[in-house]
């Protein structure tokens, strides 16, 4: 089992892998190979089996047939623990550590060095220390995990991969709660993996990201393989989505200009955790206001504070003119503010119900007979009817939610919001994590209930969307608001440079 | 959308599986109870069936309210002090009153005072429950003590305790009144937006509360309940033993939450369903009646009662696996 022994150059084989679910297919005879010393990008829509793909490379899963070769030997991980001895490693999007125990331990879980029976302190951070260096992390092996940031966690993650030998390395979608800058330490450490002969497998649904650092290419659909390109060169950016969705892909933003009415939400004086100063603002009827900042720019705690999530310490919020009560989600729901917060799984999905449950969670409250009992021929028709219209991809209605790949779980979350009646919607980085055709339709769904005459809020940290579908874009920056454009005056650089902490260059942090 | 339909056609559960979850704890239950009948001298007989039921009578009501607490994702271990101490209550109320009804509201009345201070230490002021009700489990059985000196005191109004020996069509009332309570919870846990939020709650609590769930207000409304109904079952147990006896009902709350757990009860939330609560109670009845009819001394019984909930609760782990 030692590294050595190996050959330098990895390769790894998928042949003829399928994967079942009770009611789902994910994965239907698929064959690829993966050099070492490239990067590989598996790409495909949300549920396409990305993601069970990885999870059967890392033991999680058991394949229903078929099997992985690594370095020409066959493979069936029965445990995570298997495939780490063997050389795989899995970053995963939700982090596997501990946040309670140090950097060093969490580097070294599992094989600490001993003296005896004794834990040897200075050979545990010497050898932390050493992991860090790897990635090139100045941070003290004997900081607590739970104080770092996502990006430093990640990179403690793939220290801790790399101190187990691992030789493949699989990412599922490891930039989409990164920064730019912190997407680039991320590349370069990827880059230097790739040097080293490791093969590399890269989830994303960033076309960006694809061209930048990726070599090969595989594509999968509805759990079947596509097509591998061992090259990009010749690849055309709408040839992969073709690919990948299965029909051509034009005009993604699909902006129009819009009647604007009334002010819809009227934001005054807002104040409270995460902001330095008091925020004010306001949204038509039928206008889309995005927000757009760097990760951490406050983005976010300011939207908890218009919907209620937290209390605002001053400033008020209203909606068609009425005051809102402070700090009731219940309240601005029914005053028709609707928020979909960033993080799915902590506060979007109840993972352990099914998707109608998470669907009806929210609306069945004004459909109720006699004020208490459920009205089931509504909820049964209105989860029909959004699971179709979003293209929920789902076994049934009565699937639990937590099966879902993540784009999916996402779409149902929107159906969620989509079933009130709607005057105000704020959407916390809505597309994170779904392909390139649900995003599509997902702007196409903006710019619909725009023109019903919804005021739409949209948080995200990608710009290209932010400037596509925006009639105006206010720029947060450490935790004030920096500026605000109309959409005919916000240019990517103008509007980037006004996100950057003062004293940055644009161009370094676009990279 | 029909491409993506069709790509992920159903490969429909195992049928095994979809019965298991809508009917594998009553299947339990009916096998043993087959079983028993033919095994076990004296089970099949009129007389051992009604003493069945009637000692599972103040466990089924309880599970009713236990089974709303951990699909909530709490639960509470109060119940049995509040059994013994809405018993001496009601009792020692109606010898000094004369009034059965006015026995009948203090007992209710503290037990719903109980849990929603449970309710609101819980849910408003964010005290974990174990330590909540644990502390309340310990006040309020000294607080029957304290009110009955430590002894039994008996009901002197004799239309109250004939009534908790009464019987409609050949069935004790108090099982009747078991009955009732399945039915009443049944339909709140399933017909209900109540039932259906205390669900959301247990799944992902904030998740629930950003999507317009009253998390707060469900959550006392929930223990309310709970103190609730141990006191109405309190009561019952009171008017068959023709007394309020302070030290009853002691570890009654883990044979609660058993029985729930038997009946596939998730303890971290979420999940719940009635059918299977029933089953898990009536389980646990039936081993108590045919190891006592089996003469199977106390102390062993202990350790049976054990490893079936551990055996259920595999069962229902491996059945998941597969
Ligand atoms: N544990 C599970 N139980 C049942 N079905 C599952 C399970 N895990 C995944 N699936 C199903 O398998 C299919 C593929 O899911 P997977 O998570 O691999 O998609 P993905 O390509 O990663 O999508 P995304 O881009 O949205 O993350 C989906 O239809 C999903 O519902
Ligand atoms: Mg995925």
């Amino acid at each position: 089992m030692s590294v050595s022994a190996r050959a330098s150059v990895a390769s790894l084989d998928f042949v003829a892998l399928a994967k079942e679910f009770p009611g789902v297919r994910a994965l239907d005879d698929v064959s690829f190979s993966v050099r070492g010393g490239g990067v590989h990008a598996l790409m495909g829509e949300n549920g396409a089996g990305k993601s069970t793909l990885l999870k059967i490379l890392s033991g999680a899963y058991r394949p229903s047939s078929g099997s992985v070769r690594l370095d020409g030997i066959e493979r069936v991980f029965g445990s995570t623990a298997e495939a780490i001895a063997a050389g795989v490693a899995v970053i995963y999007q939700e982090l596997h550590l501990v946040s309670e125990m140090t950097v060093a331990e969490n580097l070294l879980i599992g094989r600490y060095p001993r003296r005896g029976l004794l834990l040897d302190r200075a050979a545990l951070r010497a050898e932390a220390a050493r992991l860090l260096a790897l990635v090139g992390e100045d941070l003290s092996p004997d900081t607590r995990l739970g104080r770092l940031s996502l990006a430093q966690r990640q990179m403690v993650e793939i220290a801790k991969a790399l101190g187990r030998g691992a030789r493949v390395v699989a990412f599922d979608e490891p930039t989409s709660s990164l920064s730019a800058k912190e997407t680039a330490r991320l590349f370069a450490i990827i880059r230097d993996l790739k040097a080293r002969g490791h093969a590399i497998l890269y989830v994303t649904h960033r076309m960006d990201e694809v061209y930048e650092i990726c070599d090969a290419a595989t594509v999968l659909r509805d759990g079947r393989h596509v097509v591998t390109h061992d090259s990009l060169a010749a690849v055309t950016r709408d040839a992969l989505v073709k690919s990948m969705v299965g029909r051509e892909l034009t005009n993604v933003y699909n902006y129009r200009p819009r009647l604007q009415r009334p002010e819809g939400l009227e934001v005054s004086g807002l104040a409270g955790p995460g902001l330095r100063a008091p925020v004010s603002f306001s949204v038509k009827r039928g206008e889309v206001l995005g927000f757009f900042g760097l990760v951490g720019a406050g983005r976010s705690e300011l939207m908890r504070l218009v919907c209620g999530a937290v209390e605002p310490s001053a400033g008020e919020v209203k909606i068609h003119g009425a005051r809102l009560a402070s700090g009731s989600p219940r309240a601005a729901i029914r005053a028709g503010l609707v928020f979909c917060p960033e993080d799915r799984k902590k506060e979007g999905i109840v993972a352990i119900r099914s998707v109608a449950e998470n669907i009806n969670l929210s609306a069945r409250r004004s459909r109720l007979r006699a004020g208490l009992f459920l009205d089931f021929t509504w909820e049964k028709r209105n989860a029909r009817e959004k699971i179709a219209g979003l293209r929920v991809r789902t076994a049934s209605a009565d699937t639990l939610i937590g099966t879902l790949s993540g784009g999916n779980q996402q779409k149902a979350i929107l159906a969620r919001w989509l079933s009130e009646n709607v005057r105000v919607i704020v959407l916390d980085e809505p597309t994170r994590g779904i392909d390139i055709g649900a995003k599509s339709e997902i702007y196409a769904l903006i710019h619909e209930l725009a023109e019903t005459g919804v005021a739409v809020v949209i948080v995200s940290s990608e710009l290209p969307e932010v400037l596509g579908i925006s009639d105006r874009v206010i720029v947060m920056r450490e935790g004030l608001v920096a500026a605000e454009f109309a959409r005919e005056s916000a240019t990517p650089e103008a509007v980037l440079r006004a996100a950057l902490p003062s004293g940055s260059s644009v161009s370094a942090a676009a990279a | 959308m029909s491409s993506n339909a069709s790509a992920s056609a159903p490969a429909s559960a195992s049928p095994f599986s979809r019965l298991w979850d809508s009917a594998g704890m009553l299947l339990v239950f009916a096998l043993l109870f087959v079983g028993c009948s033919i095994f076990v001298e004296n089970f099949f007989s009129v007389a051992n069936l009604r003493g069945l039921a009637l000692s599972v009578s103040t466990i089924g009501m309880i599970a009713c309210t236990m089974m709303f607490c951990l699909a909530a994702g709490d639960f509470d271990l109060s119940v049995g002090s509040v059994v013994a101490f809405a018993g001496v209550l009601g009792a020692t109320v109606m010898n000094a009153t004369g009034n059965v009804a006015l026995g009948v509201a203090a007992a209710l009345g503290s037990g719903a005072l109980v849990g929603f201070v449970n309710g609101v230490l819980v849910a408003r002021v964010g005290i974990n429950a174990l330590i909540t009700t644990l502390a309340s489990m310990q006040i309020v059985r000294g607080l029957g003590f304290i009110a009955s000196d430590g002894r039994a005191v008996g009901i002197r109004t004799d239309s109250f305790f004939a009534f908790g020996n009464s019987a409609l069509l050949g069935v004790p009332t108090p099982v009747w009144l078991t009955i009732g309570c399945f039915a009443i919870f049944g339909v709140l846990l399933n017909l209900t937006i109540f039932g259906r939020n205390a669900l959301a709650i247990g799944g992902n609590k904030e998740a629930a509360h950003l999507a317009g769930v009253p998390v707060t207000r469900i959550k006392v409304v929930i223990f309310t309940l709970q103190g609730l109904v141990a006191a109405f079952a309190g009561l019952v147990l009171a008017a068959r033993m023709t007394s309020g006896q302070p030290n009853t009902s002691q570890g009654l709350e883990l044979e609660v939450i058993s029985a729930c757990v038997l009946g596939g009860v998730s303890l971290s939330g979420g999940v719940a369903r009635i059918g299977a609560v029933v089953a898990g109670v009536l389980i646990m009845g039936l081993v108590q009646n045919a190891m006592n009819l089996l003469n199977i001394p106390p102390f062993y019984q202990y350790v049976a009662r054990g490893l079936i909930l551990l055996g259920a609760v595999m069962l229902d782990r491996f059945k998941r696996r597969a």
